[in-house]
C-alpha cells in the first residue's frame, strides 16, 4: 500500500471539504483577528517594546487559532463515524496522519499569511536582525504547532470534553517549541541576538516529535 | 417456539471463512459479547437476528476489526491478524461512513484509493450497482437516507471483498430498494463470497438467506436454515 498516494488522495479530499465548508479557517480567522484588537487595545506600545512583545503575542495567537482548527479536522472524520471507513481498509495509519497534519500546516500557513500584516500594521513591526529568518522560524514552528496538535487532537476527539482536553494535552509538550518561537522572532525582530540556536532546536523539536508521532498514531487510530 | 435447527454444513476450521472461539467483549462491566463460539463456512449467507442490545453490532464490528476482543480468538480467512486480511473485508455499518460535503463519485474516488483502486470506472459501476447515478453531483448531504444506504452498500462493495459484514443495510430503505438490494447480496452470495447481514428485516432475506443465526444477551443461542419456527412449517 503506497503511502504517498494514499496520503495525498486523503489530504486532497481535507483540502476539498475545508473548501466547501471553511469551518476551520473561519473560525481561525475569526478568533486570531480578535486576539489581534484585543491585545492591540490590551497593550499600547513604543516601536522598541513591540519588537520585544510582537513575538510571544503572534505565536500565542496562532497557537489558540490553530487549536480551533485541529479539533475540526478530526469532527469531520466523526461525523457518520467515516473514521471507522478508513480503520477496516489496508491504508496506513501514517498516511492518515501526515494527511492530517500537512492540511493543518496549509491552514494555520494561510491563517499567518492573512493576520502577519495585520499585527505589522496594529504593532508598527520592523525587523532590526535578518528578516528572512523569519520564514524558516515561521515554517517549523508552525509544523511544531500542527504535527504536535495532529496527534494530540486524535487523542482527545473521542473523549467527552474534547475542547478541554485537547489543550491540556497540547500546551505542556508545545512549551520548549514555543519558547524556541518567541524567542527567535524576538530575536529576528530586536536584531539583538542570533536567532540560530532557537531555529536549530526547533528543527530538532519538529524531527523528534514527528517521527515519535508516526510510532505512536496507529495505536491511536485503532484504540476504541 | 423452536426454530428449524440448521442443517449440518462445513464446519471444520480449515473450511471456515470465519471462525470465533470463546469471543468475549466487554465495556466496562458490561459484557456485549459472552463467549461466542461459531464457524461460517464460505458463499454463504448469514442474516444475524436478535433484539437490541443482543451483541449483533458488536460481533460485527469484531469481525471487522473494529473491536479488539477482550478475551477470545477471531480468524478470519485463516489469520487471527486481522489487519493483515482487512482489504478482504467490507463493512457496512449503520452510520453511513461517508462525507455529506462530497457526492457519491467523490465519496468512492476517496475510498477507492485506500484500497489502491485508481480507476473512475470501477468506482461508477459500483455505484450504479446499488441503483444510483454515479453523475449524480450533489453532495451526500442531500440524499435521502435510502440513497445512503445504497451508497453505503457501495462503498462497502468497492473493493470486491471476500466477506462483506452489513449491519442494517435495509433501514430506513423502501421496500422496494430494499428488495433490490436483497436481490444484490444473494447475487454477491452466488458469486462465492460470504455475507453477514444484522437486520431486523429478516422476511427481506427469508427465501435468500442460508442460515439465520439468533443472539441473545451476547452468545448465539441458535442456528437454523429458515426463518420460520418448527412447529409453524
Amino acid at each position: 500500500m503506497s503511502l504517498f498516494a494514499v496520503t495525498r488522495a486523503t489530504l486532497a479530499k481535507d483540502l476539498r471539504l475545508e473548501w466547501r465548508s471553511k469551518d476551520a479557517i473561519n473560525s481561525m480567522l475569526f478568533f486570531a483577528l480578535l486576539m489581534v484588537v484585543v491585545f492591540s487595545f490590551s497593550f499600547d506600545p513604543n516601536a522598541e517594546e513591540s519588537r520585544r512583545i510582537a513575538g510571544g503575542l503572534v505565536w500565542v495567537a496562532f497557537l489558540f487559532a490553530a487549536v480551533v482548527a485541529l479539533n475540526q479536522t478530526w469532527a469531520r472524520e466523526l461525523r457518520n463515524q467515516v473514521l471507522d471507513a478508513y480503520r477496516v481498509s489496508p491504508a496506513p495509519a501514517n498516511s492518515l496522519f501526515m494527511a492530517k497534519a500537512l492540511g493543518n500546516f496549509v491552514f494555520v500557513v494561510v491563517l499567518e499569511a492573512l493576520m502577519t500584516p495585520l499585527f505589522i500594521m496594529f504593532y508598527q513591526l520592523r525587523a532590526l536582525g535578518p528578516a528572512w529568518q523569519l520564514i524558516p522560524v515561521a515554517a517549523l514552528g508552525t509544523w511544531a504547532l500542527v504535527v504536535n496538535g495532529t496527534f494530540f487532537a486524535a487523542i482527545s476527539i473521542r473523549t467527552r470534553s474534547r475542547e478541554i482536553m485537547l489543550p491540556l494535552l497540547l500546551f505542556p509538550f508545545s512549551i520548549p517549541a514555543l519558547l524556541a518561537m518567541v524567542n527567535a522572532t524576538t530575536a529576528i525582530l530586536t536584531g539583538e541576538l542570533s536567532a540560530r540556536f532557537w531555529i536549530v532546536l526547533l528543527a530538532t523539536y519538529d524531527v523528534v516529535f514527528t517521527i515519535a508521532c508516526l510510532l505512536l498514531f496507529e495505536s491511536v487510530l485503532q484504540a476504541e | 417456539m423452536r426454530p428449524a435447527p440448521v442443517k449440518p454444513s462445513l464446519t471444520t476450521q480449515d473450511s471456515a471463512v470465519i471462525s470465533t472461539n470463546g469471543l468475549v467483549k466487554e465495556f466496562g462491566r458490561f459484557a456485549a459479547l459472552r463467549g461466542v463460539s461459531a464457524e461460517f463456512t464460505p458463499g454463504r449467507l448469514y442474516v444475524i437476528l436478535g433484539d437490541n442490545g443482543a451483541g449483533k453490532t458488536t460481533l460485527l464490528r469484531s469481525l471487522a476489526g473494529l473491536a479488539q476482543p477482550t478475551r477470545g480468538k477471531i480468524v478470519v480467512l485463516g489469520t487471527t491478524n486481522l489487519r493483515t486480511v482487512c482489504g478482504q473485508i467490507g463493512y457496512m455499518a449503520h452510520p453511513s461512513l461517508l462525507y455529506d460535503e462530497m457526492s457519491a463519485m467523490e465519496n468512492l474516488r476517496y475510498f477507492a484509493r485506500l484500497y489502491e483502486i485508481f480507476d473512475d470506472a470501477t468506482c461508477a459501476r459500483m455505484i450504479t450497482s446499488v441503483g444510483l447515478d454515479p453523475a449524480l453531483a450533489r453532495p451526500v448531504a442531500q440524499y435521502s437516507q435510502g440513497m445512503r444506504q445504497r451508497l453505503s452498500l457501495a462503498r462497502a462493495i468497492l473493493n470486491d471483498p471476500k466477506i462483506l459484514l452489513l449491519d442494517e443495510p435495509f433501514s430506513n430503505v423502501d421496500v422496494h430498494s430494499a428488495r433490490e438490494m436483497a436481490g444484490l447480496l444473494a447475487k454477491m452470495r452466488d458469486s462465492g463470497k460470504s455475507i453477514f447481514v444484522v437486520t431486523h428485516q429478516a422476511s427481506l432475506l427469508e427465501n435468500l438467506a442460508d442460515e439465520f443465526v439468533w443472539m441473545e444477551a451476547g452468545q448465539i443461542t441458535r442456528r437454523t436454515s429458515t426463518l420460520q419456527p418448527v412447529e409453524a412449517q
